[in-house]
């Protein structure tokens, strides 16, 4: 249950940069060119995320081996591939929430804004204030929807107007117009795909820089899958989203860049590890992948 | 063709619905079990009901407000349990006061902050058996520790409501650690890692997620404590509570919790070993008074444990 290394006690933090402003830092960032598909013009996004061969370990188990791919802002990276494949265990690195399992370890190197993420002077209560996470099953606290939503923005330290908050947030997860009536109730008391948008609410309540998303619409019906899907569309004109998705056409639909992850079976061990087999731009993957095993699964015929 | 074919099929789920075998083990097993929690209750309600009907005539011919009212007396016409309620109720408020903060706090850090290491287990499994000591031991290291101990006989005044009330605290101790430590084990995962998700440091979780589900859960241990701080005798009796008598009338506070004292399990024990007919009864009716007392501070715990879980 403990968090490694105790990093709550560190003293002299290093100072992440602020979700929004902060440019200065951002052009130090590091860049790296991404392959581009033909005809578009070359554009150079700042990346968030630099994951330099990251592997991820349960105790003995290497779940993840070797991760390298940038993630870029103002960009929807998608992670597809087949379940147990080691998408919610890559994601989970990414706001150091593997950090609360025990034994879980990670290897390699993982910048966010050019500052390492796991660097024992980082805090990760500062990291999961600007990384915000919505989980692979929805989780509402068992409190009110308002206090659902509240709480993050809260502990925050948040001055402005807490019910405006609660309302646009709630809006834009696509849940208002069901529960602005009911606020006061439990969220629990809430459908399975209603509990997943309040989760997206309290997720985009304390406006975090990146939004990872672990297959958010899984529980929803195709209206609000489209407006989930309308504001992750409008969410990444200020942030960054990462989503885990086994639903192949909204990862076409949404997404600027694909990653597409595999599990490999160890011939000895039997050991299912996960990894990257191809990360480009959605449109390369889904049209003209590379791998072979990448155009089996996204046409369906794997997995 | 197609309708006979469907009411074939109808007609088949029909069949295979209603077809119902007499399940014989079942309805024996059924019957063993009821039988089983039938003899439990038996005993249980024939033990109240004999204890009830001894008693009765101590609070027919006396009144209730005489018994609970008037003090030890070797004369069975005047014999009371004012002292015993007052001793008990010492003892319970230093079971409250110390044994039931330190338990949960300690139950908290074992379950929220230290990591699983070979210590902490090793801790854990020594706490369990702790709860399973018996309680005479705890007595004897209540002697060691409060009354032989020459640092502290000042601060206890030897066999005294202090040293009485610091014993039970102990002897519950494992037993308030093990079932918040419970309670905290059984909030979901989900709900952690929920607010830790959003920013929230561990101290904000366990404030405000952790301990307000885990609440009803370490209430109910809670109560459980009280019943056996109430009901715990053999360490008091070696701490001096059975021939203690409660200073009352002009001693201070601090002097009541420095002098001899008696509880109401260690005065069933004193009045039983009387030798007179009379006496048979005063012991019934101090048993019901120890019954209702117990009672009623569980049902206080219980209405402020629903009031809590309303609230939140
Ligand atoms: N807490 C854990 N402890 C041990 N092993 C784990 C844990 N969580 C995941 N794993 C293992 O790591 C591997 C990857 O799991 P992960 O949940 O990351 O897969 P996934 O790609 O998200 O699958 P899905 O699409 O089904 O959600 C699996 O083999 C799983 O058994
Ligand atoms: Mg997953």
């Amino acid at each position: 249950m403990s968090e490694s290394g105790d990093p709550m006690d560190v003293t002299n933090r290093v100072q992440l940069p602020e979700s929004e402003g902060g440019q200065a830092e951002h052009e130090q960032g590091p860049r790296l060119a991404v392959r581009q598909s033909r005809d578009e013009p070359e554009v150079q996004r700042e990346v968030v995320f630099d994951v330099r061969d990251v592997s991820n370990y349960y105790g003995d188990f290497r779940a993840v081996r070797n991760v390298t791919l940038p993630v870029f802002r103002n960009e929807i990276t998608a992670l597809i591939g087949p379940s147990g494949c080691g998408k919610t265990t890559f994601l989970r690195n990414l706001n150091r929430m593997n950090d609360l399992i025990e034994g879980a370890r990670i290897e390699g190197e993982l910048l966010y804004h050019g500052v390492d993420l796991y660097d024992p002077q980082v805090d990760p209560v500062e990291v999961r204030r600007r990384i915000g996470m919505v989980f692979q099953k929805p989780n509402p606290f068992p409190k009110s929807i308002y206090d659902n939503v509240a709480f993050g923005p809260r502990i925050a330290g948040f001055t402005g107007n807490m019910d405006d908050l609660v309302e646009e947030s709630l809006h834009r997860a696509a849940l208002w117009d069901e529960v602005k009536d009911k606020l006061k109730e439990s969220g629990m008391a809430l459908s399975g795909g209603q509990q997943q948008r309040l989760c997206i609410a309290r997720a985009i309540a304390t406006r975090p820089d990146v939004i990872l998303m672990d297959e958010p619409c899984s529980a929803l019906d195709p209206i609000a899958t489209q407006r989930i899907e309308d504001l992750m569309l409008e969410l990444k004109h200020r942030y960054s989203i990462v989503i885990v998705t086994h639903n192949m056409q909204q990862a076409a639909r949404v997404s600027d860049r694909t990653a597409f992850f595999t599990v490999e079976v160890h011939e000895d061990s039997g050991q299912r590890t996960g990894t990257v087999v191809e990360y480009d731009k959605t449109e390369t993957i889904f049209t003209n992948p590379s791998d072979k095993r990448t155009e089996d699964y996204v046409t369906g015929r794997f997995g | 063709m197609a309708a006979t074919h469907v009411s074939a099929t109808a007609g088949a789920v029909e069949q295979a619905l209603r077809g119902r075998r007499t399940d014989v083990g079942g309805v024996a097993f059924r019957i063993a079990l009821f039988g089983a929690l039938l003899i439990s209750l038996l005993v249980l309600v024939i033990l109240l009901a004999d204890v009830f009907r001894t008693a009765w005539p101590v609070f027919r011919d006396r009144g209730v407000a005489d018994f609970v009212t008037s003090n030890i007396s070797s004369l069975p016409e005047r014999a009371g349990v004012r002292q015993g309620i007052i001793g008990s109720l010492y003892i319970v408020a230093f079971v409250v006061v110390i044994a039931i903060p330190l338990g949960i706090g300690g139950a908290i850090y074992m379950e929220e902050y230290a990591r699983d290491t070979r210590l902490t287990r090793v801790i854990n499994a020594n706490i369990r058996n702790l709860a399973g000591v018996p309680a005479i031991v705890y007595g004897l290291l209540g002697i060691a520790l409060f009354v032989q101990f020459q640092a502290l006989q000042p601060i206890t005044g030897g066999r005294s409501i202090i040293s009485g009330g610091l014993t039970i605290a102990i002897l519950v101790l494992p037993i308030v650690i093990i079932t918040s430590a419970e309670a905290l084990r059984a909030v979901p995962r989900s709900i952690r890692e929920a607010a830790f998700g959003v920013g929230a440091t561990r101290w904000e979780v366990v404030r405000s997620h952790v301990l307000p589900y885990a609440a009803p859960g370490i209430f109910t241990g809670t109560i459980l404590t009280l019943a056996r701080a109430f009901g715990e005798t053999a360490p008091l009796i070696l701490l001096g509570a059975a021939t203690g008598f409660l200073s009352t009338g002009s001693a201070g506070f601090v002097d009541t919790l420095k002098g001899p004292y008696t509880a109401l399990p260690t005065l069933v024990f004193a009045y039983a070993r009387k030798n007179l007919r009379a006496f048979e009864q005063i012991t019934a009716a101090t048993i019901v008074t120890l019954l209702v007392v117990l009672l009623l501070v569980n049902a206080t715990a219980i209405i402020l444990r629903n009031r809590y879980e309303r609230k939140w």
